[in-house]
């Protein structure tokens, strides 16, 4: 285990000389006029990489369980525990996925899975440790901040030690599901036992010390304000100011199938507040190096319009995803689809690692 | 205003002045890679007319039949006599597709090898007998030209026969792309050419009839084809002045497959912005839902576009060419697309008439 870092400004990263104001952010999440924002924000994102070289990588999203004692409102995948639709796979079966995803080329598997009380810490880490050892070329993206809080209740263990215990099993990434939108109001109305936002970034503070990388996501177009997604933006700038291991800003809309939330939300958030959110970040989060444009949430079109409002990479190819699916919603790609997307929209297609090393390009 | 590409800055000069643009500048925008650079120029465009207003109608499409002599390289509507699809409408199956809450219906079909001119003239007045409130929006300049191929009635006369039938304005289709070496490579000689579609065009106006203009583009035309295509439109309008609305159609690609894959939502957005810019004597340019599906449609509303069509609660022609929305969405769809834009839904008629500005 790396010793601890001291948490000195990351201030290199930025690339503005004069950071966003919350005032001004708040401007451009409202009433900046929609195409001079992107505008902006593909010339802060050509400023950081200046080739039209857009990113993808090759990734599945399988789950382990969908047992889960949350009971979040947004979420249209979990069973209780005892429910005759809950399952949970044995380590031989999560590992027979990662065999199929890697099979096809994938190098990140992306596992998340609902907080199961019944799993042991050695489950967790057998998965790590395995992968790393029989997929060399797979990177383990494993368990979400929320995951790590369970195996800490299980175990009886601070969380700082299960991060340990994952680094020591050869973890070194971890995924920024979760996140939902970081202000104590909404959390507290969607995801109440999921803990405030702090729940979210002490696990990200405490992982980018020790070396970890992870990406932040943004789950917006439910009950959220502007200034709760303004406080989201703060508190992933400021932790991203200490350590810089956040890789990526990974906005997405709110998929309501299926969902307890579905009923309460009035106000459908489409492509428009999609391309501004995402502009809006790539802007505000200054010291963010990547900013992911989501086909499979948006859709393909918004995707490719997105690349033109500051994003820089694709996100992956999601063999298998299973939580938009239970909603209802399924969007599917193929490397060869995502190549062509990238070109048709004037870019030039590479082929990334989980941690945005470029592999090949196209 | 700062551009990614300094070609474009005495293009804004111009639009800012409202100068008419030039065949250069219009390939200039074609050509840029600033999409939203284009974008935003059209944009201002749009909303020095139309402020946030963003239009649609309550209509419906009927298409009389898809049975057609012609054989366009692009379209996957159309069936000879006889084949398996093939199907005519009767005058009291027509009547009865208009609905209580229909405002405008939009009729167009294939060039029928036995219909007489007389079919069209009781279908226009049989709908408009029966729904005298609905506007019929019906036949394109293709169809008109083809009744004087056919049946050799000039195109005054068949538009004075079906004015006083009830026809209130006509739709812009047919025109296709406005190239000679395209008409022959996607075999639509055998439809009225480019002169002949704008003189028909021209006589309906000087009759009053209001008319829309289409373009298709997205297959195997050049930026170039695309610019001469909107500047000859433009020219009509300033000798005739009747032309409403222009809708760029992207090409459906299904069955056809001229090229193989539907061009990128990039392009479509810069087709609808350089339209914007190019015609400055259209009052409105379209953003055609069913083409483009909903999501660019709801970005080109900030492209210059101020029109989405309308609820279409049967769109045929387009959809067995493939496209992948659904038929018919319903008004609240179009609200979604319109607001989430950001802009203000204004229901319209035919003529462009306002209904209701919604809330």
């Amino acid at each position: 285990m790396p010793c601890e870092a001291a948490p000195t400004p990351n201030t290199k990263d930025r690339f503005t000389a004069k950071r966003l104001t919350r005032d001004e952010g708040r401007h451009l999440l409202t009433d900046a006029p929609l195409l001079e924002l992107g505008a902006r924000a593909s010339e802060a994102r050509f400023a950081r990489w200046p080739e039209k070289v857009v990113t993808f990588v090759i990734d599945s999203n399988p789950n382990y369980t969908n047992v889960c004692i949350t009971d979040c409102q947004f979420c249209a995948f979990y069973r209780k525990p005892g429910d005759r639709e809950a399952w949970t796979l044995t380590v031989d079966e999560v590992l027979a996925k990662v065999d199929s995803a890697a099979s096809k080329g994938a190098t990140t598997v992306l596992l998340q899975g609902g907080h199961n009380p019944a799993l042991p810490l050695d489950y967790y880490l057998t998965l790590v440790r395995e992968t790393r050892k029989r997929f060399p070329q797979v990177t383990p993206h494993f368990f979400t901040a929320s995951e790590i809080h369970t195996m800490a209740q299980v175990a009886s263990l601070p969380f700082t030690d299960i991060l340990d215990r994952l680094w020591d099993a050869g973890q070194r990434t971890i995924p920024g599901g979760g996140a939902e939108v970081l202000s104590t109001r909404v959390r507290s109305r969607i995801a109440p036992k999921k803990g405030g936002p702090e729940a979210w970034l002490e696990v990200h503070r405490e992982a980018h010390r020790r070396g970890f990388k992870s990406t932040a996501t943004m789950m917006y177009g439910h009950v959220e304000t502007v200034d709760d997604l303004l406080d989201h933006f703060d508190a992933i700038r400021e932790l991203q100011d200490m350590f810089g291991g956040f890789t990526a800003f990974v906005p997405w809309s709110f998929k309501p199938g299926n969902t307890l939330l579905e009923k309460w939300i009035k106000q459908y958030k489409g492509p428009n507040m999609y391309l501004r959110v995402l502009a809006a970040a790539r802007l505000y989060l200054d010291n963010f190096p990547h900013v992911q444009a989501s086909w499979f949430s948006e859709g393909k079109p918004t995707g490719q319009i997105a690349l033109y409002f500051g994003a820089d990479d694709w996100g992956g190819t999601l063999f298998e995803e299973n939580v938009h699916r239970a909603a209802e919603y399924v969007n599917t790609i193929s490397v060869d689809e995502i190549v062509t997307l990238i070109r048709e929209a004037g870019f030039t297609p590479a082929q990334r690692t989980t941690e945005y090393e470029i592999v090949r390009r196209y | 205003m700062r551009f990614a590409n300094s070609r474009l800055e005495p293009i804004w000069d111009k639009v800012r002045a409202s100068e008419r643009l030039s065949r250069e500048d219009g390939l200039a925008l074609f050509e840029s890679d600033d999409l939203l650079g284009v974008g935003r120029m059209a944009d201002h465009a749009k909303s020095r007319r139309e402020g946030d207003r963003v239009y649609f109608v309550i209509n419906r499409h009927i298409t009389p039949t898809n049975v057609c002599v012609l054989s366009c390289a692009f379209c996957g509507f159309a069936r000879k006599p006889g084949e398996a699809g093939a199907y005519e409408h009767t005058i009291e199956d027509m009547v009865a597709m208009v609905k209580d809450e229909t405002r405008e219906v939009h009729i167009v079909g294939g060039h029928h090898p036995d219909w007489p001119f007389e079919y069209y003239e009781r279908m226009i007045q049989a709908i408009r007998a029966a729904r005298p409130d609905v506007q019929i929006k019906a036949l394109t300049a293709a169809e008109v030209d083809y009744f004087w191929r056919r049946w050799k009635i000039e195109p005054k006369e068949a538009l004075s026969r079906l004015k006083a039938a009830g026809l209130q304005s006509m739709p812009g289709g047919g025109a296709e792309i406005f190239s000679p070496r395209l008409a022959k490579l996607l075999k639509y000689t055998g439809k009225a050419d480019p002169e002949r579609w704008c003189e028909i065009h021209g006589i309906a106006h000087a009759l009053g009839i209001k008319t829309n203009a289409t373009m298709l583009y997205g297959h195997v035309e050049t930026l170039a084809e695309r610019v001469d295509h909107l500047l000859r439109l433009r020219e009509q309008q300033d000798a005739s002045g009747g032309f409403v609305t222009f809708i760029p159609l992207a090409y459906q690609v299904a069955a056809t497959k001229l090229v193989p894959r539907q061009t990128p939502p990039a392009d479509s957005l810069k087709t609808i912005a350089v339209s914007r810019l190019l015609l400055d004597n259209f009052p409105h340019v379209e953003a055609y839902w069913v083409t483009l599906g909903e999501e660019t449609t709801s970005v080109a509303l900030h492209f210059g576009a101020d029109d989405v069509n309308g609820t279409l609660e049967d769109e045929r022609i387009q959809h067995l060419s493939g496209a992948q929305t659904p038929a018919g969405v319903a008004r609240e769809q179009l609200f979604r697309m319109i607001r989430d834009a950001g802009k203000i839904p204004v229901e319209r008629d035919a003529l462009y008439n306002v209904v209701k500005i919604w809330p």
